[in-house]
């Protein structure tokens, strides 16, 4: 492992550097999704016979996804909790629930995306359909990114070094969280 | 403790690999560096290859032969993205910011080394990408750099099925390379900062490629959703942008130029921070109104993205829409226009050295200031219902877009050459070439404004068909831009030639050559790893130069308060 | 870090995150409750404007971003702002069924639960 430079210590502006990367991280990511979602609000509006194929996605589903999400920012933010009363393993420990909890959401992900697409509704069955694959496909992948990342974090955290990572792969968790808390009303519950 | 760290990984052998894998941020600019040159050289290929086909309809070109119309398509379109994304920014953005971030602040490397390393990879695979395109089937994608679908979403119609796809993938793998290394940027720059470097402190390059990083930051976003959507109508069939299932295709307009024009400012920052930077020292006054220029640089950002849809006038918008965009549009030039003046008034009463970065900058800002001004013409609504599509708009950008990619790109390397490489070009040698790609540049375009204003289309393969546009006289003028751009071309292997030589076998360089204040001339000349013996502290801003009082014209950043500065040593050089 | 300890540190014992995950489910809950009453307007008010309180709550408490920087809350909300530019300057032409010279040719399907 090639030292860290000096530059990586210094904190002229007050925030430890990893966390400030990571806003800036979150920043990029907020108009990748914003852009997304935008983009599909507007044809929503412009498409009211949408609500029909919306009605075809399963409200619980999605409801008991958001649940999973939910209960896996909180682990995240045990395990900050944990990281900051410096108990590396117990951090480890509460990150691999939350990789847990990411790996639910996704075999549920699974599960439904294989029940609507024996239903019919594939990718191309509709612009809707486009819509709701693309959106939850790009945030499920940036699940997956979160899982393996936190999953470094936690070979480390669990000897009690880098702590500090704990944080900062929990607020890109809780992002992720914060966009499914948005895709599920536009994808479930507007119909 | 000592900022000469040892990588161990990183040593002193010079292998191959070393260089491949090195997370050192002077070397990993040098990767930008030469990869945007390499770029630029298929770029220029294929620029000429179609301006003899304008030039001679139908002739075959020497060194590639019949140009088809498909061909044609696609050269232009591979000549704009190839210059924007793989020349323009690596050089100006990647390369410079790598090169100079860590140095001008006074630190050892950049806090993400390893992540630095990985943005360069990720942008080398684009390359890698873009460049495999021209060899499959169909060849490279020829829907234009703008990439409009139904033509860049629908085989059937651009007929450069494999190509289309490669282009939206390099495309997309391009934007994630310059997100991470603009994290990597601005993060340095916030947090990394000397002792006693405060704001106002910091080089003003080094706030435009960090004010440039968060525009690219916050405007990519949407056009890379709009990508993955994109990619999919092209490979899965489905139908974002597709009338017949009801998409839109004037949303890929609206995403791409929300950030299409932002672009503009994004590699418009970083050459005018250059530029700035050579004035400064080649005058030997203080920057005038540096605080101002730093204000004006983030309210352009801020106004850049409220004009976008000025490239969208005659698209069917809403002319209600279309007046909001000409108004904002043409507020945006105001401070743009300020940023000049600042710059003249640093040269006025300033004592002027010609030297070859010297008259590359004062070219910035000469030929940017007749880009801008026809853009006016352009930016108001009515009159571009007429120039809209024509070469006149072609002849515009190419006004900012050359001056920002090509001088601004010159005036660096020739500034920055004896820090990087550790010896001085060739003073003759870059004025033969400045002189020449200069006049062979005006050659070029000045006739493509007339022949715009005239009504000749872009994009045309051949102007046969149109009986008021295949006359002798516009004819003759596209003759001239050709012959402007053959000799624009053959002047630039003197620049490679210079830039080669110099580098094995110029006059070995001094620290600080140019008598300049910034951080990166107190370290060695090319710096080692770790850049500083002992990392810097800073005293005072950067522009310190003919301090009353003081017998020397200059007074570096880390030098303490009532210290002599160091007596120019033997080898220094200046030009003549 | 030491800085957000000692500061933050209170704060953190203080906030209960067990609680404030209790009431995210809460009204999780409600949304999901919320079509059932049939009531268009309140569906939209439930599913969004719970979302938006949700969203809150997580930045806030989770997230930290109520101890955090100022500065860092406005470039997070700069970037927010941004997609309302986004959104408010071409909603009003993708969201249009017919212009000055075009309209739209696509058939929208009929929809099947009565509305328009």
């Amino acid at each position: 492992m090639t030292s860290r430079p000096i530059a990586t210590t210094r904190n002229v502006m007050g925030v430890p550097t990893g966390r400030l990367a990571v806003w800036w991280v979150l920043a990029s990511e907020t108009v990748l999704f914003g852009g997304l979602l935008g983009s599909y609000v507007m044809m929503r509006l412009r498409h009211g016979a949408w609500a029909d194929q919306a009605a075809n996605t399963n409200t619980w589903t999605g409801a008991f996804n958001t649940l999973v999400l939910l209960t896996s920012s909180l682990s995240a933010v045990l395990a900050h909790q944990a990281a900051e009363r410096a108990d590396g393993p117990k951090a480890a420990l509460l990150l691999r629930c939350t990789i847990l909890g990411g790996g639910v959401f996704l075999m549920v992900k699974a599960f439904e995306w294989t029940h609507e697409i024996r239903e019919g509704f594939t990718i191309t069955s509709g612009l809707f359909w486009s819509f709701y694959y693309t959106a939850a496909g790009l945030h499920a992948a940036h699940v997956v990114a979160g899982m393996v990342i936190m999953f470094i974090v936690s070979l480390t955290a669990a000897r009690n070094e880098e702590l500090h990572r704990v944080e900062n792969v929990g607020i890109y968790w809780h992002f992720v969280d914060v966009v499914w808390i948005f895709l599920f009303p536009l994808l479930y519950i507007a119909k | 403790m000592s900022g000469l760290a040892t990588h161990p990984a990183v040593h002193h052998d010079r292998g191959f690999v070393t260089y491949l894998w090195s997370t050192d941020h002077k070397v990993i600019a040098m990767q930008y560096l030469f990869t945007g040159m390499l770029m630029a050289l298929i770029g220029g290929f294929a620029v000429y290859v179609f301006r003899m086909q304008l030039a001679f309809p139908g002739q075959s070109v020497p060194l590639f032969g019949r140009v088809s119309s498909g061909q044609y398509n696609s050269l232009v379109t591979m000549h704009g993205t190839i210059m924007i994304f793989w020349v323009a920014m690596p050089v100006l953005l990647a390369a410079f910011g790598n090169f100079l971030i860590p140095l001008m602040l006074g630190c050892d490397d950049m806090v993400f080394p390893r992540v630095n390393r990985l943005s360069y990879q990720v942008f080398l695979l684009s390359a890698v990408v873009l460049v495999a395109s021209f060899f499959v089937s169909g060849g490279a994608f020829g829907g234009a750099w703008t990439a409009y679908p139904p033509l860049s979403a629908n085989a059937a119609y651009n007929l450069t099925r494999y190509g289309a796809t490669l282009w939206v993938v390099a495309v997309a793998l391009e934007f994630v390379a310059f997100l991470l290394g603009g994290v990597n940027f601005i993060t340095t720059a916030m947090n990394s900062r000397a002792p006693g470097m405060r704001m106002f402190d910091v080089p003003i390059v080094v706030w435009m490629i960090v004010i440039a990083s968060i525009l690219f930051m916050a405007s990519v976003g949407p056009l890379l959703a709009g990508a993955v959507m994109l990619v999919f109508d092209q490979v899965l069939g489905t139908g974002f942008y597709d009338p017949a299932t009801g998409g839109d295709p004037i949303l890929w307009q609206h995403l791409f130029w929300f950030f299409g024009h932002p672009e503009v400012y994004v590699v418009l920052l970083p050459a005018m921070g250059i530029v700035a930077e050579v004035i400064a020292v080649f005058s030997r006054k203080k920057l005038f109104g540096f605080r101002t220029i730093v204000y004006t640089a983030v309210a352009t950002g801020v106004i850049s993205f409220f004009v976008w849809a000025h490239h969208q006038f005659v698209a069917g918008i809403d002319p209600r829409m279309a007046s909001l965009f000409t108004i904002t549009t043409l507020i945006i030039s105001v401070p743009i226009a300020e940023m000049v003046f600042c710059y003249i008034a640093t040269l006025y009463g300033g004592s002027i050295t010609l030297a070859t970065p010297m008259l590359w900058a004062l070219a910035f800002v000469a030929e940017f200031l007749l880009g801008g001004v026809t853009g006016i013409f352009l930016g108001a609504a009515g009159a571009d219902i007429y120039l809209h599509d024509t070469y006149f708009v072609l002849a515009h950008f190419h006004y900012t877009f050359f001056p920002i990619a090509i001088i601004g790109a010159f005036t660096g390397i020739t500034f920055w050459f004896p820090k990087m490489f550790g010896r001085m070009m060739d003073e003759r040698l870059g004025k033969i070439h400045f002189w020449v790609t200069i006049i062979a540049f005006n050659v070029i375009f000045i006739p493509l404004f007339i022949t715009g204003a005239a009504g000749d289309h872009r994009r045309i393969f051949d102007y046969s068909g149109f009986p008021d546009l295949a006359t002798p006289g516009l004819q003759r003028l596209r003759i001239t831009a050709t012959m402007g751009l053959v000799s624009l071309l053959s002047v630039q292997p003197v620049f490679f030639y210079n830039f080669i030589r110099s580098m094995v076998r110029g006059p070995i360089a001094s620290a600080n050559p140019w008598r300049a204040n910034t951080l990166e001339w107190s370290a060695p000349s090319p710096p080692p790893h770790g850049n500083f013996a002992e990392l810097p502290v800073v005293y005072r801003g950067p522009y310190e130069y003919s301090t009353e009082d003081r017998e020397d014209d200059f007074w570096p950043q880390h030098l303490p308060d009532d210290s002599p500065t160091p007596v120019a040593s033997v080898g220094d050089r200046r030009s003549a | 870090m030491a800085q957000r300890t000692l500061a933050g540190a209170s704060h953190h014992d203080a906030t209960s995150y067990v609680a404030i995950w209790g009431v995210l489910c809460a009204l999780l809950g409600v949304s999901v409750l919320g079509p059932m009453a049939g009531v268009r307007f309140l569906t939209l008010i439930t599913a969004f404007g719970i979302a938006i309180v949700k969203a809150y709550m997580v930045c806030r408490y989770f997230m930290h971003l109520s101890i955090e920087k100022k500065w860092v809350v406005y470039i997070l909300g700069f970037m927010l702002a941004l997609m309302v530019v986004f959104f408010g300057g071409v909603a009003p032409d993708v969201s249009r069924h017919e212009g000055l010279r075009w309209q739209k040719t696509y058939v929208e399907p009929a929809r099947t639960d009565g509305e328009r």
